[in-house]
């Protein structure tokens, strides 16, 4: 649909500028839209997406679900997580001794079974100084371990603040919620 | 003590290289790159002679981020945020046009209700960056108000896209094959509701704004911009629909499910600022009437193919996604190897076309109608530099 654009004689012209007051006038008397930060803040806050949080168990409130798959380190796009894995040898549980069977010596022996390594997450740091909050992380988990936090008032003085260790948050953030 | 050059003096590269061509009595100017008019960083420089432009010329680059080269090193869910940063105006348009071209490539098929929710939040999207573009071109022109009336609207519409993708500028929302995130009963209350409020802004946006003396003054019969010459340098969007052609890829190649809505595309064929003004503010209405009628028919189901690939890792070949945004054509060229990261991928802007005919179309002008033009082509600066 092409249009032409409106013309406008002189009358007009200056009756807009009445009508443009008019209008002025109007939202002159309106009441205050506006938010003074800090005396008031704003309410839609809950739906803002911060860095992330890791979640805890449901049954075991100190340890996170997190898996230590690593798929969020692999797909953040600035490679701002960190993952810190302890490696420890678990004794593997005593096989049951099988009966000796006479007729079947000349087969091989049994290899011993192999030492269990279990893997334990010591620390999961986030380094938000380079994290662009796309929450690519947050996708891909596959057991759901992570969360956005909703603090959009963070603030700090050094870079070094902004290296966060999500364990150790989270278990604060558990302590002090038990409390308190 | 610093020493410098004779030829340092002089300016940089770009200064002397334009100053070899200058005619005597002549003033060279640099409009930016940190001018009030130029959004960003842009840079103009200008030949003078009294008030009136004899030459112009840009000078692009200063926000340059390596976004096509990021592409290359990164795999194909990872460049994903990397779209919102490079129009931060319209920046679901670019995510549509990435996962466009990487979903042809991939061979996904997007449930309908993802399309849905893809249409009804770009529209609100594209209506919020022309509330920006409606305030930044009158504080250009010298109105300090009507700035404050559009973020205002602006800033409700930026609410209900937070809900549902957790950010207000910068989104990184739509994945492949669909959306991160199904909407919730607030926000399509919430956006039925806005959609009446804005009806209710527009008329009084008329009278405040568009139908002033003033602006009239400013906008008409300024920057005029012949078919011909929009077609020569690639312009689209708003600006080639205010010169009268009626293009739009939502109309004319309709991707995803433009083509079950019923809406106007408006055009003037006037190729002045004020067409151009006029058809965004005729957008706004269209947009309107797109997510109200893509809200009330919001069918049920997933948002999210059911059959999603772990690792994206698309066939051999080339795919190009192209969508409608605010300011043009956004056109996005993958091209995979078989690996995870894209061999190559191309974006087109539509702000570094529609900057382009600046140059030709200033010449002779008044440096004040300048700033007009400027801002009647809505550029982004980090779009053009990319």
């Amino acid at each position: 649909m092409i249009k032409k654009t409106p013309k406008q004689s002189t009358l007009q012209g200056i009756k807009s500028l009445f009508v443009g007051l008019r209008v002025t006038g109007h939202n002159f008397v309106m009441p205050q839209i506006t938010t003074h930060y800090p005396r008031q803040e704003v309410d839609n806050l809950v739906t803002y997406r911060g860095h992330i949080e890791l979640v805890p168990k449901e049954d075991d409130p100190m340890t996170s679900k997190c898996i230590l798959c690593g798929q969020c380190a692999k797909a953040c796009p600035s490679n701002c997580i960190e993952l810190v894995i302890r490696k420890e040898e678990v004794e593997p549980p005593p096989a049951a001794e099988a009966q000796p069977d006479a007729d079947k010596e000349e087969a091989p022996p049994k290899p011993a079974p192999k030492k269990k390594v279990k893997r334990i997450l010591e620390a999961f740091i986030l380094d938000y100084n380079l994290c662009s909050l796309c929450g690519q992380c947050v996708q891909t988990c596959p057991v759901d371990s992570l969360e956005f936090s909703t603090n959009s008032y963070l603030a700090g003085f050094t870079r070094e603040e902004f290296v966060f260790e999500l364990l150790e948050r989270m278990r604060k953030k558990y302590k002090a919620s038990s409390s308190g | 003590m610093l020493h410098y050059a004779q030829e340092q003096l002089q300016g940089d590269y770009y200064t002397r290289a334009f100053q070899a061509g200058a005619q005597e009595d002549t003033l060279i100017l640099n409009m930016g790159p940190q001018h009030p008019s130029t959004h960003g960083v842009l840079r103009i420089i200008l030949e003078l002679h009294g008030e009136y432009i004899l030459r112009a010329e840009p000078v692009l680059g200063y926000v340059h981020r390596m976004q096509e080269k990021m592409g290359e090193v990164k795999t194909y869910p990872q460049y994903l945020p990397n779209m919102g940063r490079v129009d931060y105006l319209h920046a679901l348009a670019w995510n549509w046009a990435y996962v466009l071209a990487v979903e042809e490539l991939l061979q996904l098929e997007v449930p309908e209700r993802a399309e849905y929710i893809r249409v009804i939040t770009c529209e609100l999207n594209r209506i919020t960056s022309h509330l920006l573009w409606w305030g930044a071109y009158l504080l250009d022109l010298g109105a300090f108000t009507p700035i404050m009336y559009g973020f205002a609207d602006r800033e409700r519409a930026m609410d209900l896209l937070q809900i549902i993708t957790g950010s207000r500028l910068t989104y990184c929302y739509y994945s492949f094959g669909g959306v991160t995130a199904d909407l919730t009963p607030q926000f399509i209350d919430g956006t039925k509701e806005f959609c009446k409020y804005l009806r209710t802004r527009l008329p009084m946006y008329k009278d405040l704004v568009t139908d002033n003396m003033i602006l009239r003054h400013r906008v008409d019969d300024i920057g005029i911009i012949p078919v011909d010459m929009a077609r020569r340098y690639g312009v689209t969007g708003p600006n080639l629909r205010g010169s009268g052609v009626e293009h739009d890829l939502r109309r004319n190649t309709p991707y995803s499910i433009y083509d079950r809505f019923d809406f106007e595309i408006p055009a003037y064929e006037e190729c002045d600022a004020l067409a151009r003004y006029l058809v965004r503010m005729d957008e706004m209405e269209e947009s309107l009437s797109i997510i109200e009628q893509a809200i009330d028919s919001l069918p049920e189901g997933p948002v999210t193919p059911p059959k999603m690939p772990k690792v994206i890792k698309p066939p051999k070949g080339e795919a190009y996604g192209a969508v409608e945004g605010a300011r043009g054509v956004i056109g996005i060229h993958v091209i995979s190897d078989g690996t995870a990261t894209p061999y190559r991928i191309k974006l087109r802007s539509p702000s570094f076309s529609n900057l382009s005919l600046f140059a030709e179309v200033s010449e002779g002008i008044l440096l004040a109608d300048a700033v007009s033009i400027l801002g009647s082509l809505d550029l982004v600066i980090p779009e053009i530099d990319r």
